[in-house]
């Protein structure tokens, strides 16, 4: 019998550690997909969060290195400067990457650091147990703003995408989302997309993909879906905001 | 050669080839430097956008296996601790060199002894300890950062060295190390993972049982540290009556004004940490009975250093101060005129 | 042998070139040597100094609490640095820029050196800091006038058109000098 499908060789085989319904685990798998088909596991380094993401030291069997919360692409400029053969990605999620972590993503996009970014969006603070994030929706509750964001006060939403498109040094950004099969497959496509720009040397690409928290959103699983098509989505539009 | 130079030469001569930084005064001779002269040998030269940053790719290039540095002063450090307590938590080589100048706070760009707890005790969360350096000449600055590199590469940990701000102002001969060669990638370092198991650098512990048999081990270099890595100057102290403490610009003023009080038949002598950690608590403990006083001199106010002399003296004998801050440079006056009056004490 | 040299002044007054200049002739010399600067927080403009201190035996402290010699290049200079001057040291003064008439002391030596008009006189404002480079060799006697010039002028020599009013400026600050011994 022919296998049409198995496990890539880039995941271990821990189970992941993500809470039921997180669809961390479907995006940490895609790009193990991603990294098997385009051969790059033996020359992979991984650059963990701090956050959910973190959870990523069990899932990926590949060379990593944790860093400090937000500070992934700083650290990731310190290896691929070092080794510019070996390949590059940070995998952060939006409290590490969009608040404490701005600066760094922004500089290091702007340098055009040859690595590449997944930067998975779920509007909240998983780990540290549902706090608002900058990318929280307007309304939306969180522990820290139990009443719903209030732009007056907590600003709106950041939309980071769109912020990397505005540089001019970065070569990759959209947003995608993996909330249906046809999603999925997009987002797949894009972070071929952005490794295989890094492989070309064009220098930073990042993919923010639109994502849930069951947990902290206090919803269930099927049901964040339909929060992502009726409320995320419309705050943050999917789209490739910068291809050259 | 000018002191920060001559720092930046010896590391590119000890095998560093990334260096990140952020300007500050009074170090920024030693960036520049490092951004003319290490593309030419290969090396990376990256100016981040704030030191946090610049640590943080201190520690992806140390990562590889490549021989990284950065520098800063004071305020800088304070940023850089937390990306030091996680070279240390991963097990990621490094050396930071730390320019000292005067604080709390912004303070004054002008040199000072004012990091000593944090450049000793605490350069960051967590209960780590680093190996750090004193220099007291910009000969002693060269070597101590050349040997930086390979206490750094031997523990697996960062180094940090700690000159004041005159030392990387001065400008004096110096001899400077042989071009050493670079080492091969270590075993545990991240590259990719062809033709062997995937390395994991975690700069925390996966549970608690893991987390407390690295914050052992750690324990156990520290103590190895204690009996076989302390540095230390004693000078003149075989008969000395008079033992002054100091370190870095503070011990090479102090050394002149020995050698002046010993002309006047004052025995004075100095115990002078190179290693101001690990700190050489045994040169104090070893003072003979015919000590009279022993002087902390610093360029700090308060003193800091004095609080690790005390445990060495043990309370065996009484322990004065001298001490200045705020970019003022050490008076030979001041401990002259503290010693000789102690002298008259009697 | 000890020399204990303080340069004070402006910044971009040139006090850094003068103090490296008797730095690196010293230690052509083979004598033990140390330059430490000291610099304002501004770029230009501010106060500036150096201490050298020159010496035949290895150099403890690189500051000094008594000078041999305090070389001022402007006024406020002179009024902060003038007590640290020690009995019989040498005070050498830009006279175009600093009113020395307020010197109340006569324990010391005073050289005034109208430097700026001295050099515009040689054709060029550049040659006043070998002029006072040349003040100091004389007055501080730690290396050979003639071994001091030749030293100068190799590491000065980089323009030819300079070379012969670099020549000049020395000779003439060294006249000058010997006039005050």
């Amino acid at each position: 019998m022919e296998k049409v499908y198995k496990k890539p060789e880039s995941l271990n085989d821990t189970p992941f550690g993500y809470c039921p319904g997180c669809m961390h685990s479907t995006i940490s798998k895609l790009v193990a997909q991603v990294i098997d088909e385009m051969g790059l596991r033996e020359k992979a380094v991984c650059v963990l969060p701090v956050g959910c993401g973190t959870l990523g030291c069990h899932t990926w069997n590949l060379d990593m290195i944790c860093s400090a919360h937000g500070r992934a692409p700083a650290v990731a400029t310190g290896v691929k400067r070092c080794k510019p053969d070996s390949f590059v990605f940070t995998y952060q999620g939006d409290g590490d990457l969009a608040s404490i972590g701005l600066s760094e993503i922004m500089c290091a996009a702007n340098r055009g650091e040859n690595f590449s970014t997944i930067f998975v969006n779920n509007s909240i603070y998983g780990m540290t147990g549902g706090q608002m994030a900058p990318t929280t929706l307007v309304g939306m509750k969180a522990t820290t703003c139990p009443n719903g964001r209030n732009p007056e006060t907590e600003g709106y939403p950041m939309h980071m995408a769109e912020m990397i498109a505005q540089l001019k040094r970065p070569v990759f950004s959209g947003r995608f989302a993996v909330d249906t099969p046809a999603n999925i497959l997009k987002t797949k496509k894009a972070i071929q997309k952005a490794f295989q720009n890094q492989l070309d040397g064009k220098g930073f690409s990042m993919v923010e993909v639109l994502s849930n928290c069951p947990t902290n959103w206090g919803l269930s699983p099927l049901k964040t879906l339909d929060f992502i098509h009726e409320q995320t989505m419309g705050e943050f539009p999917l789209g490739v905001f910068k291809d050259i | 050669m000018k002191g920060a130079e001559a720092l930046a030469e010896a590391a590119i001569r000890a095998g560093a080839r990334f260096f990140a930084g952020y300007p500050i005064t009074p170090q920024n001779e030693l960036p520049e430097y490092m951004a003319r002269r290490l593309p030419g040998y290969g090396g990376t030269f990256v100016q981040a956008e704030s030191e946090v940053a610049a640590i943080n790719m201190v520690y992806g290039a140390g990562a590889t296996g490549t021989l990284a540095v950065t520098s800063s002063s004071s305020p800088g450090i304070s940023l850089k601790s937390e990306g030091i307590s996680n070279l240390a938590a991963a097990h990621v080589p490094a050396v930071i060199i730390n320019v000292m100048r005067s604080g709390p706070g912004m303070g004054t760009i002008q040199p000072a002894q004012t990091d000593y707890f944090q450049a000793s005790k605490a350069s960051g969360h967590g209960g780590f300890r680093t190996i750090t350096l004193v220099p007291y000449t910009l000969q002693e600055a060269v070597d101590l950062t050349y040997r930086a590199f390979e206490l750094s590469q031997r523990d697996r940990n960062p180094v940090i060295v700690a000159p004041d701000g005159f030392i990387a102002a001065i400008m004096e001969p110096v001899d400077l190390p042989d071009f050493k060669e670079l080492p091969e990638t270590p075993d545990w370092a991240v590259v990719g993972c062809a033709g062997r198991e995937r390395n994991l650098l975690l700069n925390g512990g996966v549970n608690e049982e893991h987390q407390l048999s690295q914050n052992r081990k750690a324990e156990a270099m520290y103590k190895r540290w204690e009996a076989e890595d302390v540095m230390v100057e004693e000078y003149l102290i075989e008969d000395a009556e008079y033992v002054i403490a100091a370190a870095g610009t503070s011990a090479r003023i102090c050394k002149s004004v020995i050698n002046e009080l010993r002309e006047e038949g004052i025995k004075a002598g100095m115990i002078r940490p190179i290693t101001i950690s690990p700190f050489p608590y045994a040169s104090f403990e070893k003072l003979g009975d015919g000590v009279k006083y022993v002087i902390d001199v610093e360029m700090s106010v308060p003193a800091q250093m004095v609080l690790d002399v005390r445990v060495g003296v043990k309370g065996r004998f009484p322990i004065e101060e001298v001490t200045t801050a705020g970019g003022f440079i050490l008076k030979a006056s001041d401990v002259k005129n503290k010693i000789r009056e102690l002298a008259e004490r009697k | 042998m000890i020399n204990n040299l303080l340069i004070a002044g402006f910044g971009g007054q040139g006090v850094m070139t003068i103090g490296k200049m008797i730095g690196e002739c010293a230690f052509a010399q083979g004598l033990n040597v140390t330059f430490l600067p000291s610099y304002g927080p501004e770029q230009r403009g501010g106060t500036a100094n150096c201490t050298v201190v020159v010496s035949d035996a290895p150099v403890g402290s690189p500051v000094a609490e008594e000078l041999d010699v305090l070389c001022v290049l402007n006024q406020p200079s002179l009024d902060k640095f003038l007590p640290s001057l020690k009995k019989g040291g040498t005070l050498m003064v830009n006279s175009d820029m600093v009113d020395t008439s307020g010197i109340e002391r006569n324990d010391i030596k005073v050289i005034s050196i109208p430097a700026d008009s001295m050099a515009l006189e040689i054709g060029s404002s550049k040659t006043a800091n070998v002029i006072i480079f040349a003040v100091y060799i004389v007055a501080s006697g730690t290396i050979p006038v003639d071994r001091a010039k030749e030293i100068a002028l190799a590491k000065l020599a980089k323009k030819p058109q300079f070379i012969e009013m670099n020549n000049t400026a020395f000779d003439r600050g060294v006249e000058l000098a010997r006039s005050h011994q």
